[in-house]
């Protein structure tokens, strides 16, 4: 037994390791289930990885780093990959020189997401490879498989992980660091990095035969296995659905496929030419049987009815019994809630009390939804609270209109909420509007990442700090209001109603520390006055 | 299945130290040789929300989750919880729940969990010693020896 180097790792954790076994120069992300432990931990093993104001920035300090000729990723939560699919799809075009890895950890079922899409949707809409690790040993193998292939077709590769793989922990044997990478050099090559009209024409053509190369080879490549059965039934299976299918029929044979785009349909032909009845096992949507099908191999698929959630042993069961008699109810478990004691509550009652129009947003405080608060009204993706309120006051009757709010909490608001300040200045309603930011000095949500607001790095070293009020000022808000929601105090209901009664364009910074980072914050912030102390030292 | 595999599911809520009870299993299982897989669902833990975690061992384990009804033992951290867990469990399943112990025989409600391990451990075919190793390294060094006590406490019943 290799107990001694077996290690119990998420696949979060077994991705971070794999990147500092890569040699990853750099790995940039911004904050979300099930990605966020990626960088962190990629952080504590040594490795330069940081958080950025959103994904979209992420990805394009990983392709200029790639650019460089440094190995970096990029990491983020499914719905991150929306706001970074700009660079993703011309980072496709032009290609890199090191090795860049995207990310993608999806989240069926919506363990915390608010949609469940798809992304193996982006590695086809894109055109970039795609590898599905279905446990940790995988995440750790394909993580570095995934820089080879980057480098080796100088393109961006997606990683697309589930929230299985993502938060299971099971056993893996890490190879050990490898050789190290090449230098950081930059090497001029204007035709292939500058996507004016005319190269780019080139560079699609280019790429596409990129992926023409990448099939052929994935026809072959040990990455993609058949695990041997009877005959009678052939599943064909990836990521963590692979693991559910091994376990409820076991004696079927069973295509394995590591590499979802481009597909290897000759093997999958072959494959299903060789069993009696062939079955696509698939999370999510009916991407891999809809492309089998297209390219005219016969496979069956499952019932439209296990398209939603995850897919778990009882269900893969139920999809090869064709069972489609209404699935088990699960008792609902205890919702979670706003802490007691959380500041965002007096905020919450507030906006309430006053029957207010609440555009929201992404985070810990869209549990202001819940009773007993129900207060709010929209949330769709990161930022949308400013645009949607913005959208909604131009729109209602006045009667209505000027009870239209906003709230976004900080980290969300350095996100992507600022651009909708300048849309509120560029465009303001005739009744004025009212932005809350709820500054808690931390990304609660996701287990309390730090943000450019909070002054601090990913490994909470002290940086340069966005300041919030300055920010808002400097784009032209001329109400602006720093107050700290406290109990026993009605300052924020009554700067709310002065605003609100005002007909101007305002922000109302509601500022105070989330609770579970109190200790924290005063820890860090000893540590911060002896690392000043030293330094003021004679000699230093 | 190829081998026999132990099916654990751990529940409560927020803040009472599932998932903490659910690594100590897991790295039990892992020192005593087993192949091991664990999965949670912990997006809004800290939120007081409910809090559940898979742990299976064996020979080779496959999908981290353990299938509805297929659970060996259901241990259970918070009474309100056990209803909405008990389906969980398969025929003949095992049961744990915080009355399993002597609150009297616990330093406070923070050992819960460890002792309703010590309880599971009983019936586990995983040796002391590891148990022991476990709570020893996955603790600050401060709470060992209460949560030895807690463990022992909850290993031997009420």
């Amino acid at each position: 037994m290799s107990s001694a180097k077996r290690q119990l790792l998420s696949g979060d954790e077994a991705i971070a390791l794999a990147a500092r076994h890569a040699g990853v120069a750099l790995g940039a992300g911004y904050p979300g289930t099930p990605s966020t432990e990626i960088l962190e931990r990629f952080s504590e093993l040594g490795g330069r990885g940081q958080w950025s104001p959103n994904e979209k920035v992420a990805l394009e300090v990983a392709i200029g780093a790639a650019f460089g000729g440094a190995r970096a990723m990029a990491a983020m939560k499914h719905v991150g990959l929306n706001v970074a699919a700009d660079p993703l799809f011309t980072a496709a075009y032009t290609g890199v020189t090191g090795g860049l890895v995207v990310i993608s950890a999806d989240d069926p079922g919506m363990a915390s997401s608010q949609n469940e899409q798809d992304n193996r949707r982006y590695a086809v809409a894109a055109g970039v490879p795609m590898l599905e690790p279905s446990d940790s040993q995988e995440a750790y193998d394909f993580l570095l498989a995934a820089f080879e292939m980057s480098e080796r077709w100088n393109l961006p590769v997606l990683l697309r992980a589930t929230t299985r793989v993502c938060h299971s922990c099971t056993l893996v044997e890490p190879r050990g660091p490898g050789s190290p990478p090449r230098s950081p050099r930059f090497e001029r090559d204007i035709r292939s990095r500058v996507m004016i009209p005319a190269y780019a024409r080139a560079a699609h053509r280019r790429l596409r035969r990129k992926l023409v190369e990448i099939q052929e080879w994935a026809e072959s490549s040990p990455l993609n296995r058949v695990v041997p059965g009877d005959g009678s039934l052939g599943i064909i299976a990836s990521g963590i659905s692979f693991m559910h299918v091994r376990e409820a029929a076991p004696d079927a044979a069973v295509l394995k496929l590591a590499v979802t785009h481009p597909l290897p349909m000759k093997r999958i032909a072959q494959f299903a030419a060789g069993v009696d009845r062939c079955v696509v096992i698939e999370e999510g949507d009916p991407c891999l049987v809809d492309a089998i099908r297209a390219s005219g191999i016969e496979v069956e698929g499952k019932a439209e009815m296990y398209r939603f959630g995850e897919l778990d042993v009882p269900r893969v069961r139920r999809i090869l019994n064709r069972d489609l008699s209404p699935e088990p109810a699960k008792p609902a478990g205890k919702p979670p809630q706003l802490c007691e004691g959380c500041q965002y509550r007096l905020v919450f009652e507030a906006l309430r009390k006053r029957d207010c129009i609440v555009a929201g947003d992404i985070g810990c405080y869209t549990l202001g939804v819940l009773p007993p608060f129900e207060a709010m009204d929209s949330c769709i993706c990161m930022g949308a609270s400013v645009g949607v309120g913005l959208g909604l006051r131009h729109v209602l009757p006045t009667e209505q209109a000027r009870r239209v709010v906003s709230v976004i909490g900080d980290s969300t608001f350095v996100h992507s909420g600022i651009s909708g300040v300048v849309e509120m200045m560029y465009n303001p309603p005739p009744g004025g509007h009212v932005l809350v930011i709820l500054d808690n000095s931390t990304t609660a949500m996701t287990g309390h990442q730090e943000h450019p607001g909070t002054g601090r790095r990913l490994n909470h070293a002290p940086t340069n700090k966005l300041v919030l009020e300055n920010l808002v000022r400097s784009l032209g808000v001329q109400r602006v209001h720093v107050v700290e929601p406290r109990a026993g105090s009605d300052e924020f209901e009554r700067v709310l109603d002065e605003c609100l009664a005002s007909r101007e364009l305002c922000v109302v910074i509601a500022r105070r520390p989330c609770l579970l980072i109190v200790k924290r914050l005063r820890e860090l912030e000893r540590c911060d006055c002896e690392e000043e102390e030293i330094h003021a030292q004679p000699g230093h | 299945m190829p081998s026999q595999v132990t099916n654990v599911v751990i529940a409560g809520l927020g803040g009472q130290g599932v998932l903490t009870a659910s690594a100590i299993l897991a790295d039990v299982a892992v020192r005593a040789g087993f192949d091991v897989k664990r999965s949670e669902i912990k997006g809004m833990s800290q939120r007081g929300g409910s809090v559940g975690s898979d742990v299976r061992f064996g020979g080779t384990v496959l999908s981290p989750m353990v299938p509805l009804g297929e659970a060996d033992f259901l241990l259970v951290l918070e009474p309100t919880q056990v209803e909405t867990n008990r389906h969980c469990l398969r025929p003949g399943g095992v049961l744990i729940t915080p009355d399993t112990v002597n609150p009297e025989q616990l330093a406070g409600k923070k050992s819960l969990n460890v002792a309703l391990l010590g309880a599971l451990s009983a019936r586990l075919p995983l040796p002391e010693a590891a148990w022991i190793e476990a709570l020893r390294e996955g603790f600050p060094p401060e709470f060992f020896e209460r949560n030895r006590q807690a463990f022992l406490a909850g290993r031997g019943g009420r």
